[in-house]
């Protein structure tokens, strides 16, 4: 038996049948007998004390079964799963329901359940709450200064921590500069809009004290490791399954109110219970992404050439520390300042503040983005200062040589070529003649901007040497498989990475089949439950493939070296000579002498003809833990046209050239930069969750908030450069984040170059029509 | 209560629902078709569009009464007789769908898109799909399946 290779094949999805015919399964498909519905009762107020809660009315409405205050469940902690070493973080204390004071408009005081959500939303308007309100913060910078509200009473300025990376002599490099450019950068807080909003289904079996929670989540060994070390409740009674998750972008890793809430409260009624939030909801409950402010200065020589880089960064945290947000302005942002360049000294300063705001965590790049945008932004002003082409002044400061190369921040780049990759672009986009395009352009009055952003991102997340210790996440973060060959040769693979949307049921399987030989439609692959895998850190950081993969990877290197003793055994030769090839065991020299795979796996498990040294069974695990993160790269490049009388923005084109390491399935990874794209241009051009001074969130539908549209987004040519990663078998490195990591500087890039002509440096995103036209008038 | 007919994917459904009662509430609570996806509450995202006799609808701004004597076709009734419609097939083909939550929607409005412009530009085809949001894709492989589905059906159906 043979089969062809099928890394590098564009495979159709094998998930894709049941999604395109409706028989997807979704957490709020899944329906169980006697299931109620909880609604939960949200604070209307930014910052305000409790003063008391009636729900007399609300317990007395017909079809009401209970109603839950914090007087009758416990005070369980939604925990902060990070703290960072040495920098005296203060994580403020948060409850799954709040008792006396809410710090957040969306902060849940009161669940109601009910036959069904009519009648539970009905009851929850009889329940009157009454409140005395506080003063409001929800500006990162405001919230530190002296006399600001404080959001929680014992920590001083809002601060929770300040965070510093250091590096190089940075008054010396700033000393010798012939040009600093500065500027203050926002970058906006986003809403992350998974196109599915959350959902939790919970059900205590009373015979076996089993609770199973159906949980859209990306980790769901995460959640219930959290949630077990939080309620007692112990994980081999807790299975929580995370099924058909309609997209995350980093917004269904977290541990919220809501999967302690609907946990306790199954618990407590011992009937299956739902929750399932509305779009309003999840943009007052659901994490959201970024919102920074930074002071910048980047310091050059005549020439260009890139001396040090100032960076001070308020980071809005929200108003309580999410899962995993200590980490994201910090580790996943200061570290990744030095980009593709060659940076001599970094000094970064940030500051986590607590405002009356949703809580912010990891959204699809997080903390790469932000640095992302910064650099580049501060590269083309320099450019601009300088009189330099913006890809030239890139070229000058690329970083060459050799890799594995370590730069001022600490990261170790595991390989790359940036020279290399921003010239495969500049041709790929050809450069030269957009140049004379946009020259002819003006000419004639119109706008027209070329943008350029180059990216490095860390990925494959997980080293637990240095997550865990270093950046203090407390947790390794390895990624689990389980290779479990069946004696009829069908094949079932159990992994703790989690599909919400990448595709592993194809991928994971196109990688078994190249490494067992057996055919691609013989295995499945099996995720989101932790009642069947063994354990998984779950999908996020783009480490699915460089983490997960390479586990299962090594389970097949495991399986096939018992495998050979089986076939020794049964051919009667010496393990030694053994060769596996194509899903063949066969006698080196003597190919006519050879079992395959399958009768392998037969003799396994029927083993009355077998090695006496061998367990039976044919099924290998691998926890596999890499040496560093993957580092994938690239340049992107935009055309916009910026009308001057709207101000209006139209992306006429988008050109990416991404370095992921080798490509396993151009069809995904495409669709993977595609996807990542149109979120760069979302956070670029139209999104913006917008916070009035009462701390009411004034984009509070899909109606206000701006999630891009077919019609908003351009077309998007892609194209490859690999330069394999060193640090797995397969040379990869991920692709999910890159595209909403690149893109953003590049679109900001093209319409200041559009409209650089009128002296226009600057302009914070999203680049709305407002914001252009504001800025154009300003001149 | 009220009771209303439906019929759903060629099949006649009678049932009592509260007059506030949503066809998209109506179709996944209540006849557990749960291909229709809900993905937000102000008819932005598309999600729940529906053929309601033929034409498409978002099933989150129609009351189930309103269907009453109605002919409703879903993402389930769209494939005729086990094959595949040609959208489900192109959407399969191009990659038109990553976490498959936005998709039905998206394929029932495309549907009904073709319907009334066989040959669609690409640039019809973006403005056609504007009320059916997708966050994964960045669109770009919906316009390619749209049109593998157009031409495959303009050459099933020659004018």
């Amino acid at each position: 038996m043979t089969t062809e290779t099928m890394f590098g094949r564009a495979i159709k999805r094998r998930e894709d049948p049941r999604l395109i015919t409706g028989r997807g399964n979704y957490v709020d498909d899944v329906k169980l007998p006697g299931m109620q519905r909880v609604f939960f009762v949200r604070s209307p107020h930014a910052h305000a004390r409790i003063v008391s809660i009636d729900t007399a009315a609300a317990e007395a409405h017909p079809g009401v079964m209970k109603v839950f205050t914090a007087k009758n469940l416990p005070a369980t902690p939604v925990p902060c799963g990070v703290t960072i070493p040495n920098i005296g973080q203060k994580t403020p204390g948060y409850t799954m329901i709040a008792s006396d004071r809410v710090r957040y408009v969306g902060q849940i005081v009161a669940a109601v359940v009910a036959s069904d959500l009519g009648t539970a939303r009905d009851a929850a308007e009889k329940i009157n709450v009454e409140y005395e309100t506080l003063p409001v913060v929800v500006d990162a910078e405001k919230a530190t200064e002296d006399g600001a509200p404080l959001v929680h009473d014992e920590i001083a300025n809002n601060t929770s921590f300040v965070w510093r990376l250091d590096g190089g002599d940075i008054d010396a490099a700033f000393g010798e500069a012939d040009v600093v450019v500065k500027q203050r950068l926002v970058n906006q807080r986003l809403i992350p809009n998974a196109i599915e909003p959350r959902a939790v289904v919970g059900r205590f079996d009373r015979v076996t004290g089993e609770m199973t929670l159906w949980d859209t989540n990306q980790n769901p060994h995460i959640i219930r490791l959290l949630i077990s070390l939080l309620t007692g409740l112990p994980e081999s009674k807790l299975r929580v399954i995370a099924p058909d998750v309609g997209g995350g972008f980093g917004s269904k890793i977290f541990l919220y109110a809501e999967q302690l809430l609907v946990t306790a409260i199954a618990q407590d009624l011992q009937v299956p219970i739902k929750w399932a939030e509305s779009r309003s909801e999840n943009y007052l409950s659901t994490a959201h992404g970024r919102d920074h402010i930074t002071y910048a200065e980047m310091a050059f020589k005549k020439d260009g050439k890139l001396l040090g880089l100032k960076v001070k960064t308020y980071a809005n945290m929200g108003a309580y520390l999410s899962t995993f947000a200590p980490l994201i302005p910090t580790n996943l942002y200061g570290t990744l300042l030095s980009g593709v360049y060659d940076l001599p000294a970094l000094s970064c300063e940030v500051h986590g503040v607590l405002t009356n705001t949703v809580p912010v965590d990891a959204y699809r790049g997080a903390g790469r983005p932000e640095a992302s945008y910064l650099l580049e932004r501060l590269m083309d002003l320099a450019a601009t200062e300088l009189g330099i082409d913006p890809a030239e002044i890139r070229r000058r400061n690329f970083i060459k040589g050799e890799f594995p190369h370590r730069v001022i921040t600490g990261m170790n780049y595991d390989s790359g070529d940036y020279e290399g990759n921003l010239n495969k672009a500049l041709q790929q986009f050809d450069y030269t003649g957009w140049r004379a395009k946009q020259a002819e352009a003006r000419a004639r009055g119109k706008y027209i901007g070329i943008g350029l952003g180059c990216y490095i991102e860390a990925c494959g997340i997980a080293p637990s040497k240095i997550v865990g210790t270093v950046w203090g996440g407390g947790v390794g973060l390895w990624e689990s498989s389980t290779i479990r060959f069946h004696p009829t040769g069908k094949v079932t693979i159990y992994t703790g990475a989690h599909s919400h949307g990448q595709g592993h049921e194809t991928t994971f399987s196109q990688l078994a089949a190249d490494a067992l030989g057996v055919p691609f439609e013989n295995i499945e692959i099996v995720h989101g439950d932790t009642g069947q895998v063994q354990f998984g850190m779950g999908t996020y950081g783009s480490r699915s493939l460089a983490v997960g993969g390479t586990s299962i990877v090594k389970s097949a290197e495991k399986l096939i070296e018992k495998g050979k003793k089986i076939a020794a055994h049964l051919l009667e030769a010496n393990p030694a000579d053994i060769e596996f090839k194509s899903g063949n065991f066969s006698v080196k020299g003597s190919p006519d002498r050879s079992k395959s795979i399958g009768e392998v796996a037969l003799a396994a498990y029927v083993p009355h003809n077998y090695p006496d040294d061998l367990e039976p069974g044919f099924e290998a695990q691998t926890f596999h833990d890499p040496s560093n993160f993957t580092f994938p790269a690239g340049t992107y490049m935009a055309v916009v046209e910026v009308d001057p009388e709207t101000g209006k923005v139209t992306p006429l084109a988008f050109y990416c050239m991404d370095d992921c390491g080798n490509v396993l399935n151009p069809l995904i990874a495409e669709g993977q930069v595609h996807g990542g794209v149109a979120q760069g241009i979302g956070q670029a051009l139209y999104e913006y969750a917008v916070y009035d001074e009462n701390g009411q969130l004034v984009t509070g539908t899909m109606m206000d908030y701006a999630v891009p549209k077919a019609s908003q987004v351009p077309p998007v040519t892609t194209g490859f450069a690999p330069v394999p990663s060193p640090s797995n078998p397969m040379g990869v490195k991920g692709i999910g984040e890159a595209g909403t990591i690149g893109s953003t500087p590049a679109i900001a890039n093209a319409v200041m170059d559009a409209l650089s002509p009128m002296g226009i440096r600057h302009i914070d995103l999203p680049l709305t029509p407002q914001n252009v036209w504001k800025a154009i008038q300003g001149k | 209560m009220t009771t209303i007919t439906v019929t759903v994917n060629g099949k006649s459904y009678t049932r009592d629902v509260e007059p506030r009662t949503l066809l998209v509430h109506f179709l996944r609570e209540h006849l557990n078709l749960t291909g229709t996806h809900i993905g937000c509450d102000t008819s932005q995202c598309g999600a729940c569009v529906v053929h309601i006799d033929g034409k498409s609808a978002k099933s989150c701004t129609v009351l189930a009464v309103q269907a009453d004597g109605a002919s409703v076709t879903t993402i389930e009734g769209l494939a005729e007789n086990g094959t595949l419609h040609p959208l489900q097939e192109g959407f399969w083909e191009k990659h038109g769908l990553q976490c498959g939550f936005c998709t039905p929607g998206m394929i029932m409005s495309a549907a009904d898109l073709l319907a009334q412009n066989p040959n669609p530009s690409e640039e019809e085809i973006r403005h056609g799909l504007e009320g059916n949001l997708c966050r994964c894709t960045g669109y770009e492989n919906i316009v390619r399946a749209v049109r593998y589905a157009a031409e495959k059906m303009r050459a099933e159906q020659p004018a």
